[in-house]
């Protein structure tokens, strides 16, 4: 049995509204989107027009930089709209769903084909996209070869879904495809992190050709980056690749029957949900198929992704490209007498100065309140405390925020992702944006180094 | 409330850019936020944020400061009863009268050291930032009790203005604010900082019993040899000449057990500085040599500021080091600089004071070699790889 990597460091935020481990069928969506800002520092060239019609499976836009990279639609349709933001920047592409036209890119199998035709298969189809890199946690480049491949098993994010109820209900046997076809791309090791005393999953237990750990603690222990640092960290010069497990499905659902499907199972999660449950969406599908007659009333908003890392999107905007979740919370747009001196009952806090922390109480309420104003850094020794990596955040934060380039890279710039100082950012008595300045680092870094 | 909400929000746009009273808008801005936590959303980042905020993290510590705040009160009383002959004061009436020598001193620190952080706010277009909220309940507890108000005024506006704003305000500065304003009064005004005469209320204006001195422990075992010193429980309890909050260990204690369950000020830096002060004062003992040698190493723990320095004053965030493993060597060498200041130094009779703004100049060269190792182990990896 692999060694378990017991984690101290981190904090479970105790969200009510988690879901029920009940799974809907796929509701019928006929609008979906595909959002640049799903992918950071892509420059992306547009291959379609408002009123081309698009199969499941055909381009979209492509990677400046590497034109074999495409990106495509997630389903048959039109085109309807190609959004644009302030100086026309691109936002998202909107298509309506029309026909169930899908192009077959081919069955085969990875183990039969080369690492080069592989490659091509994934970056034609559109599917190369969920494969990501650290450094810089962006779609990784296809003219490097990794040194491993790393994927989480769990997600440890509040209402984060069961990742082992979701792949024991996924439909197919692609699991070990999808890993055939990562294990042509790097001469590394494939390493696959599951929860400790998760449940048996057969799909997952007999998995060959990667090799498992187990992690315990509390979040961001399932976040992939956290695992890396632990399992093999990142060092300068090297790449490697993380992928989320439901698309390494959809990977080898690729390989197996020749389409571009990455349908998944995603939780719908929040106070502000009336029926939080798990459902099968495709990312790019507008949510509002989801929470049709299930929301609460009053100030909602909705999220694609975790509380921590999500994005804010409209009713009926569209599920972002790598997400599990939608969350939904009450809008935190209230002032409160005395706020920051009241006992805290139900508040739920990091610091042990409410009274919710001798108590025991299993879920809180949270909104989306800042409780609090900017400052400058205060307080030390605590943002460690939810960052189980061996990097100095605020030391990091400050090279950062002085564009001192070399300090970055020595402070570990090359190993963290935005996600893995969102529990700083949550704790932090400032109120600093600090995914924000990470990002702004990484993107920094990207710039610097080409 | 919510007529005060509404009051507030018709009010708001005077305070706003182009308003009547915009030179006033931190001013406003810090008393809004004092009714009201904002109805600010978040709008980048993590959806969620903790409840906890600056005011909280603050009022934490000024919460912590009360016991030893109202022990001070109590002992100011005593301390006059005792100098003066007073036999027939309650605990209520001491209390009572130190509390009103005490709160001039208060009052005078706020207003001064607010007025300016106001100011700076303005000038910076930042939000006040409430540092200032336990400098200025530090300061008053460090001084002894019948320092002249303008000089607290005086030491108040150097501390903030040179010991913080010129640095960038609160969370830049090097020194820790309160000690510097104590420092300041230390070095300019030395014969209201020390002797026999400060520590009690009256003293200096003349009066008293014939051959009663009221000179600290710290202060009579320099003068007379250690022998002459209260006993060990009396230094404990408080009841003796000193600073106005720095007297009792068990009301600093009681300060300490707040900070340290809420975790808000560092275990490792008070345990460390104690273990540190311990650690030196054993190895004079063993030592032998002079009389100060001598002095058992545990009342280096109960004398002087030494328990206020470690609970409030080296535990400062933005002075202290900020890496977990600097906070053990800061601590550590600050107990040391403590007990080696006060044997081996006959002018300074008090150290912490001396020590810990030593060691806030030296934190950050910790910090450096502290992130430096990290740094090498991270190359290290590349090496090998």
């Amino acid at each position: 049995m692999s060694k378990l990597i017991r984690l101290r460091k981190g904090l479970d935020i105790r969200l009510a509204g988690k879901a029920e481990k009940i799974l809907l069928p796929e509701t019928a969506v006929t609008r979906f989107g595909v959002r640049f800002a799903d992918f950071p520092g892509l420059v992306a060239r547009l291959e379609v027009q408002e009123g081309t019609s698009v199969s499941a499976g055909s381009v979209l836009f492509h990677d400046k930089l590497f034109p074999e990279m495409k990106f495509v639609s997630p389903v048959s349709g039109v085109v309807r709209e190609i959004v644009r933001g302030e100086k026309r920047v691109l936002t998202e592409v909107v298509i309506d769903q029309v026909g169930s036209d899908k192009i077959d890119f081919g069955a085969a199998d990875p183990l039969k084909l080369t690492r080069d035709e592989v490659r091509t298969k994934l970056l034609s189809s559109g599917l190369w996209a969920v494969i990501r890199q650290r450094p810089y946690h962006i779609v990784a480049r296809p003219d490097a070869v990794p040194r491993a491949i790393f994927i989480s098993a769990f997600d440890t994010a509040p209402l984060a879904p069961d990742l082992d109820f979701v792949m024991a209900n996924t439909h197919g046997n692609h699991l070990q495809s999808g890993i055939n076809a990562l294990s042509r791309l790097t001469d590394g090791k494939i390493h696959v992190s599951r929860e400790a005393g998760s449940l048996r999953v057969p799909e997952l237990d007999n998995l060959q050709k990667v090799d498992f750990h187990r992690f315990a603690g509390p979040h961001p222990a399932g976040n992939v980056g956290v695992q890396i640092h632990h399992i093999d960290p990142v060092v300068k010069g090297e790449v490697v690749w993380t992928i989320d497990i439901q698309d390494v499905v959809a990977m080898g659902r690729l390989f197996d029957t020749g389409f571009h499907d990455r349908e998944r199972i995603i939780a719908l999660a929040g106070t502000g949900v009336l029926h939080p449950k798990y459902h099968r969406i495709r990312p790019g599908a507008t949510v509002r198929g989801i929470l049709n007659a299930n929301m609460k009333d009053g100030g909602l908003r909705v999220i694609s992704g975790n509380v921590l890392t999500g994005k804010r999107i409209s009713s009926e905007g569209s599920f972002g490209f790598y997400d599990n979740v939608v969350t939904v919370l009450p809008e935190g747009d209230y002032s409160e007498f005395f706020g920051w001196a009241t006992p805290g009952l139900k508040k739920f806090s990091y610091w042990r100065t409410f009274v919710s922390s001798f108590l025991p109480q299993k879920e809180y309420n949270l909104d989306t309140n800042l409780h609090g104003g900017h400052r400058a850094f205060v307080v030390t020794g605590h943002y460690e405390n939810v960052l189980p990596m061996d990097i100095y955040p605020v030391h990091l934060l400050k090279a950062i925020m002085a564009g001192d380039v070399e300090l970055m890279e020595n402070l570990g710039i090359y190993e963290v992702a935005e996600e893995d100082f969102a529990l700083c950012e949550f704790i932090d008595p400032s109120k600093t944006e600090i995914q924000e300045i990470i990002r702004s680092g990484i993107n920094l870094m990207i710039k610097e180094m080409n | 409330m919510n007529f005060l909400l509404k009051k507030m929000k018709k009010t708001e746009p005077l305070f706003q850019k182009g308003g009547r009273f915009e030179k006033l808008h931190s001013f406003y801005d810090g008393f809004a936020t004092f009714l009201f936590v904002p109805d600010k959303v978040t709008t980048r980042g993590s959806h969620i944020r903790d409840h906890m905020d600056m005011k909280r993290t603050m009022s934490v510590v000024i919460i912590a400061l009360l016991p030893a705040l109202m022990f001070g009160a109590y002992n100011v009383g005593l301390q006059h009863t005792r100098a003066f002959g007073i036999v027939d004061w309650t605990l209520l009436q001491m209390f009572w009268f130190g509390f009103l020598k005490i709160l001039p001193l208060i009052i005078v620190s706020y207003v001064v050291g607010l007025g300016i952080e106001f100011i700076a706010a303005q000038i910076r277009g930042h939000e006040i930032n409430e540092g200032y909220l336990v400098t200025g309940m530090l300061i008053p507890l460090i001084m002894p009790v019948d320092v002249p108000l303008w000089m607290v005024a005086v030491s108040v506006a150097f501390a903030v203005i040179i010991g913080k704003e010129i640095f960038g305000g609160t969370g830049m500065n090097i020194l820790n604010p309160a000690l510097t304003a104590r420092a300041f009064l230390f070095f300019s005004y030395p014969a209201w900082m020390t002797g026999d005469k400060v520590w009690i209320e009256g003293l200096t204006k003349g009066g008293g019993l014939d051959g009663f001195s009221g000179a600290t422990p710290l202060a009579l075992a320099k003068l007379d040899g250690f022998a002459q010193m209260p006993s060990p429980m009396e230094m404990f309890i408080g009841t003796i000449p000193g600073s106005v909050g720095e007297t009792s260990v068990v009301a600093i204690m009681i300060g300490a057990l707040i900070l340290l369950v809420t975790g808000v000020g560092s275990w490792r830096i008070m345990l460390s500085m104690t273990l540190g002060a311990l650690g030196m004062g054993l190895l004079l003992n063993l030592t032998g040599g002079s009389e100060y040698t001598q002095i058992p190493a545990y009342y280096h723990l109960i004398m002087g500021g030494f328990a206020f320095g470690t609970v409030f004053m080296a535990t400062d965030p933005v002075s202290a080091a900020q890496t977990n493993t600097g906070k053990y060597i800061y601590g550590a060498l600050t107990g040391i600089l403590v007990v080696i200041i006060r044997v081996f130094n006959p002018a300074y009779p008090e150290g912490t004071m001396l020590a810990i703004l030593l060691m806030n100049v030296f934190a950050p060269l910790i910090d450096h070699f502290v992130v430096n190792a990290n740094i090498n182990r991270r190359l290290k990896r590349v090496r090998t790889a």
